[in-house]
């Protein structure tokens, strides 16, 4: 039915995702990434609830809100950082580097 | 006819998201992830799962993006600046492990359900028939599900003081 094209399309999605995370290096763009693959694991999440009951959808909302968190969270910690920086490229954040 | 517009809204999504990831632009870039995002609602309406499309598009598509394109616009991210892309050899390096991410999940994407896990057809539609397509997502939240609702709010609520307590200058 549409289980398999579902899965491939959200498999799809989160390797899109995880390829942003690798090159690009503007924070904020990475963080839009990771919420990206967020989104392809709730596709998976619905689809599987066709067929496995309505716990997947459940699911789906903790996702949300873990999301949400993430982001405000997330957000705040860029704006923190620009604040120092001026800058939201991630070359500029090495303070834990050695040398 | 429903598979058709599975593909459309599909393939939709998949090339608004590869758009997402290659604009130099941040502005661009949270544009397109917004129509990622309205294509996934469409998708989760072809799903039976209508509740849920509807939050995707009040919370992520509303709330998410919003709350981005307040922080690109704060920080004036919008002008023109060097491209953030890496060169030719982390884009090698980002291609490759793609691949073989892609390669890995495409076995998980072809997987089928066993029958002994698999509920008889139509079960899904029949509860939600009978209570409603919010209520049988509402229902096993409030009673199966209580305990990480309740610690959900927890979460939101250090979520929100973390965020005051980062972004404010001075307490």
């Amino acid at each position: 039915m549409l289980l398999s094209p579902a899965l491939a399309i959200s498999a799809v999605l989160f390797t899109l995702g995880v390829a942003g995370v690798l090159f690009r290096r503007n924070v904020i763009v990475i963080f839009m990434c990771v919420e990206l693959m967020l989104n392809a694991v709730n596709l998976t999440f619905v689809a599987l609830a066709q067929g496995l009951g309505v716990g997947g959808q459940v699911f789906v909302f903790f996702v949300m809100a873990v999301a949400a968190a993430e982001a405000a969270v997330g957000l705040a910690i860029i704006l923190a950082v620009y604040r120092h920086k001026q800058s939201v490229s991630l070359q500029n954040m090495n303070l834990l580097k050695d040398g | 006819m429903t598979l058709t517009f599975f593909w459309i809204f599909g393939v939709l999504a998949m090339l608004s998201a590869l758009l997402c990831i290659t604009r130099k632009n941040p502005v661009a870039c949270a544009l397109w992830l917004v129509v990622t995002l309205f294509a996934l609602a469409a998708l989760f309406v072809l799903l039976d799962a209508q509740f849920i499309a509807v939050l995707q598009v009040l919370v992520y598509a509303g709330a998410i993006m919003v709350l981005f394109l307040f922080v690109i616009m704060l920080l004036n991210l919008g002008r023109p600046a060097p491209t953030d892309i890496k060169g030719p050899v982390g884009l090698l390096i980002a291609a490759v492990l793609a691949g073989m991410l892609l390669f890995q999940l495409r076995v998980v994407s072809q997987a089928t359900l066993p029958d002994a896990i698999r509920l008889p057809p139509g079960t899904v539609a029949a509860i939600q028939q009978q209570q409603g397509m919010v209520g049988a997502v509402a229902n096993p939240l409030f009673d199966a599900y209580l305990v990480p609702f309740e610690i959900a709010s927890v979460l939101l609520l250090a979520a929100i003081v973390g965020a005051v307590v980062l972004a404010k200058r001075k307490l």
